[in-house]
């Protein structure tokens, strides 16, 4: 071997994870979270007594709903109970009316303007954006108390879930279908009619069930603020401090809400 | 030459009363690649997956030399058994790689055994395991790769990326369930060449469960044969002649 | 040559839908019958509508402190809700993965989960007004429970879904279990985590705006004293804030996703 060949011992090979840059960015987040956390807790007021007296609280409240007034659920809960479902199932059924078309307009693919899409897409996030409870508020003004502003708020809030799903699903869609139309000289009607409409078919009657399971518990509180339904079997039983009404009801809600998903489930089951 | 490991009287069932395997005697010497063959379902697999316990075995001992004593594998349980995978390498036949981790990461997941969680979350490992790893990964043709996502990878590179987690346990044993059947002839070939060197470099017996026979006669320097759950045949390749090989797997018209 | 036999019938509706359709146009008939809906109601709707829209607009911003104080509650209630949330989930997830966890220990797992999920977060938040008194802490922990109640069940969901074989492997190491749970099941199901921690944020939001309307803190009470007060043009400003709120925030979890390659 020549004395002159200097042998470079290799240095030691490095592993890293993630890149700098990757590390930074990932700290930048941790951090605005810690700061979040942080900045929230100092300033949320938190009374400590309240706190300290929370589980005997708690306690004593349980002891009052006591024993469980099952009577009451065949007398006033019961009607209330199937208006929910009404409220539920009707604000799901109109939701749609509204819901297609403006899920038709945000999918890119099917309407290429790109400002309708826009427009469109505004429309659905404000619809979702704004709770049912605070639709409730808004139709109990316009309509008063009752399951009409009930109906229309599950309405009102389903549409922005609806449409933005369907939208999702079209622009997913396999092109090939519709070019096959769109080559054929099928008009606007048919391409949606014949190409969009057979593969939307199953996402939607999903989403429309997923949204129905999701209205039926919405639909049980929004009798808190007037807008009909059991929720207003509860308000009234709260407010007399009728403990043991309110363990009803409360077990009759999660009792619909149960009765509910078996349902969905069941009709997924033998339909999708 | 010492036996690595000694099976004495194995045997496991699934189901009562119907064993799969029916009391197996095997002694593994402490050096060169053994092949065990079989037709399917003959219980190779389980066979393999008792010596580290993947698989419970029903009754028997295995004896296994670990740091200089004999422990019965058979007996095991909690940190004894893992401290005791920990000395055992294994490949699987579809690699069995963490797909959404990087080939690095893959690989030094096979010092696991010897890191705490905490250390683990936070990948903190120790510079000379990384440093083993870059070697491993250059051993098996791989060292541009140590960033990629596991899942990037072909089915022999994935298969290497298998081998060389195996290999940085350190192990004194290596095992391989049908390390080549998810592979197209040529890779296999490469992969059961790649164990074969690999365990002659470091000194240590490695044990393939295999169904191509001829890649068996042609790397194994023992071959075991398996049929109805007992051992059938126990020697060299050269002594496997077709009689033999009717009598491990049955059957006529396959050998013509 | 002879006609062809039958038109062809490709995309007509076939008749089990079509009686389920008529099934639920008569159900939707009835059920308004029932729930008292007429014509003539819904037109005198409509024309309170009108009016109720014009008394909305122009939005009024003359109590925008009230506003401000408000929408930070609300924040406040969504970051510290969804992050004690997502870090309860987790390990609660973990436990009710019956692919990795004993019999009774998912069992009771999956039981917290379910309870936590079936109560509608309002009335969890009314039950917390009664136990720690109105304000915020009533409203974090109500949105505490529906976080575990969501991201619990679908992280249990995933993990009973991973595959074995990546695990086996890991297990086949030597690993103690708390490291065949973070090199083995964790890489597999942490994006799918990523995924419902920032739906479950985004739905934090939308819900901390509305505890308020029973009493556990944020904008909420602002709004329900706006309607209350009948100002209804502030409602109208307090409703713009809290769209816009919640659409920063899902642009904000968008970027959050991305850096964490989801």
């Amino acid at each position: 071997m020549s004395e002159t060949l200097a042998v470079a011992v290799p240095e030691a090979r490095r592993w890293r994870r993630f890149t700098l840059a990757e590390r930074m960015a990932r700290f930048a987040v941790w951090l605005a979270v810690a700061l979040a956390a942080v900045q929230s807790l100092r300033t949320m007021e938190v009374i400590p007594e309240f706190l300290y007296d929370a589980p005997a609280q708690m306690g004593d409240m349980l002891e009052r709903m006591w024993p469980v007034d099952w009577a009451y659920l065949a007398s006033g809960v019961w009607p209330a109970l199937v208006e929910t479902i009404h409220i539920a199932s009707l604000g799901t059924l109109l939701s749609l009316l509204l819901a297609i078309p403006f899920g038709l307009l945000v999918a890119a693919n099917l309407t290429p303007n790109g400002t309708v899409n826009l427009v469109a897409r505004i429309v659905l996030v404000a619809s979702r954006s704004v709770n049912s409870l605070v639709w409730a508020l808004l139709f109990v003004a316009v309509f008063g108390p009752g399951a009409l502003a009930g109906t229309f708020a599950i309405a009102f809030r389903s549409i922005g879930f609806v449409g933005k799903m369907m939208g999702e699903t079209i622009e997913q869609m396999p092109r090939g279908p519709i070019e096959a139309l769109q080559a054929a000289g099928a008009s606007k009607a048919s391409e949606i009619q014949y190409g969009y409409w057979p593969q939307l078919k199953p996402a939607f009657l999903s989403i429309v069930l997923l949204r129905w399971d999701i209205n039926v518990r919405e639909s049980a509180v929004l009798g808190l603020v007037g807008a009909g339904g059991v929720g207003m079997v509860l308000d009234s039983a709260m407010n007399l401090f009728q403990w043991q009404r309110v363990a009803a009801v409360l077990v009759a809600i999660f009792a619909i809400v149960i009765v509910t998903e078996i349902a969905v489930t069941q009709i997924r089951k033998r339909v999708l | 030459m010492t036996h690595a490991l000694e099976i004495k009287g194995l045997v496991k069932q699934y189901q009562p009363g119907r064993p799969i395997l029916k009391g197996i005697d095997l002694a593994i010497p402490g050096a060169g690649l053994t092949a065990i063959i079989g037709p399917s379902g003959t219980g190779k697999s389980t066979l393999i997956r008792c010596i580290n316990r993947l698989v419970d075995p029903s009754a028997g001992e295995i004896w296994f030399g670990s740091g200089g004593e004999r422990i019965d594998l058979a007996r095991l349980r909690g940190r004894a058994l893992r401290a005791s995978r920990c000395r055992i390498g294994m490949v699987f036949q579809e690699y069995n790689l963490v797909e959404r981790l990087t080939v690095m990461e893959n690989l030094l997941s096979g010092r696991l055994g010897y890191m705490g969680a905490w250390a683990a979350w936070r990948r903190k490992f120790d510079q000379a395991d990384i440093a083993y790893a870059f070697e491993l990964l250059d051993t098996v043709g791989l060292g541009a790769h140590a960033s990629q996502r596991a899942d990037a990878l072909s089915g022999g590179q994935r298969q290497r990326v298998g081998i060389a987690r195996a290999l940085m346990q350190r192990p004194p044993l290596l095992l391989a369930d049908e390390p080549t059947s998810s592979l197209d002839p040529k890779t296999s070939f490469e992969i059961m060449g790649l164990l074969r060197d690999q365990g002659r470099a470091r000194g240590i017996p490695v044990i393939v469960n295999i169904h191509d026979v001829e890649l068996a006669k042609r790397y194994a320097d023992r071959i075991i044969g398996l049929s109805g759950g007992q051992v059938v045949y126990d020697g060299g390749a050269a002594d496997l002649d077709d009689a033999r090989l009717r009598q491990i797997y049955g059957g006529q018209d396959w050998l013509a | 040559m002879s006609a062809p036999a039958r038109a062809s019938s490709a995309f007509r509706t076939g008749p089990a839908t079509r009686v389920a359709l008529w099934l639920i146009l008569a159900y939707a008939l009835y059920a308004a019958s029932q729930l008292g809906f007429s014509w003539t109601r819904f037109v005198e709707g409509l024309g309170h509508g009108a009016r109720f829209l014009g008394r909305m607009f122009p939005p009024d911003l003359s109590h925008r402190d009230d506003l401000a104080d408000g929408i930070a509650e609300t924040l406040q209630i969504a970051v510290l809700a969804s992050l004690a949330g997502i870090v309860l989930s987790l390990p609660i997830g973990l436990l009710g993965a019956r692919n990795l966890m004993p019999g009774p220990v998912s069992w009771a797992a999956r039981a917290l989960v379910s309870v936590c999920r079936s109560l509608h977060p309002v009335i969890v938040a009314i039950l917390f007004v009664k136990a720690v008194g109105f304000g915020p802490l009533a409203g974090v922990l109500a949105l505490v429970v529906s976080s575990i109640g969501f991201i619990g069940k679908l992280f249990s969901e995933a993990i009973e879904e991973i595959s074995h074989k990546q695990v086996e492997a890991i297990r086949a190491t030597g690993a103690s279990f708390m490291n065949v749970v973070l090199f083995g099941v964790l890489p597999q199901v942490l994006p799918r985590f990523v995924g419902f921690a920032t739906y479950q944020l985004d739905s934090n939001l939308r819900n901390s705006t509305m505890v308020g309307i029973v009493g556990a803190g944020g904008v909420g009470g602002v709004l329900l004293s706006a309607f209350q007060r009948f100002d209804y043009a502030f409602v109208l400003t307090i409703l713009l804030t809290i769209i816009a709120i919640i659409v920063v925030g899902e642009l904000a979890a968008n970027s959050v996703k991305k850096v964490f390659h989801v």
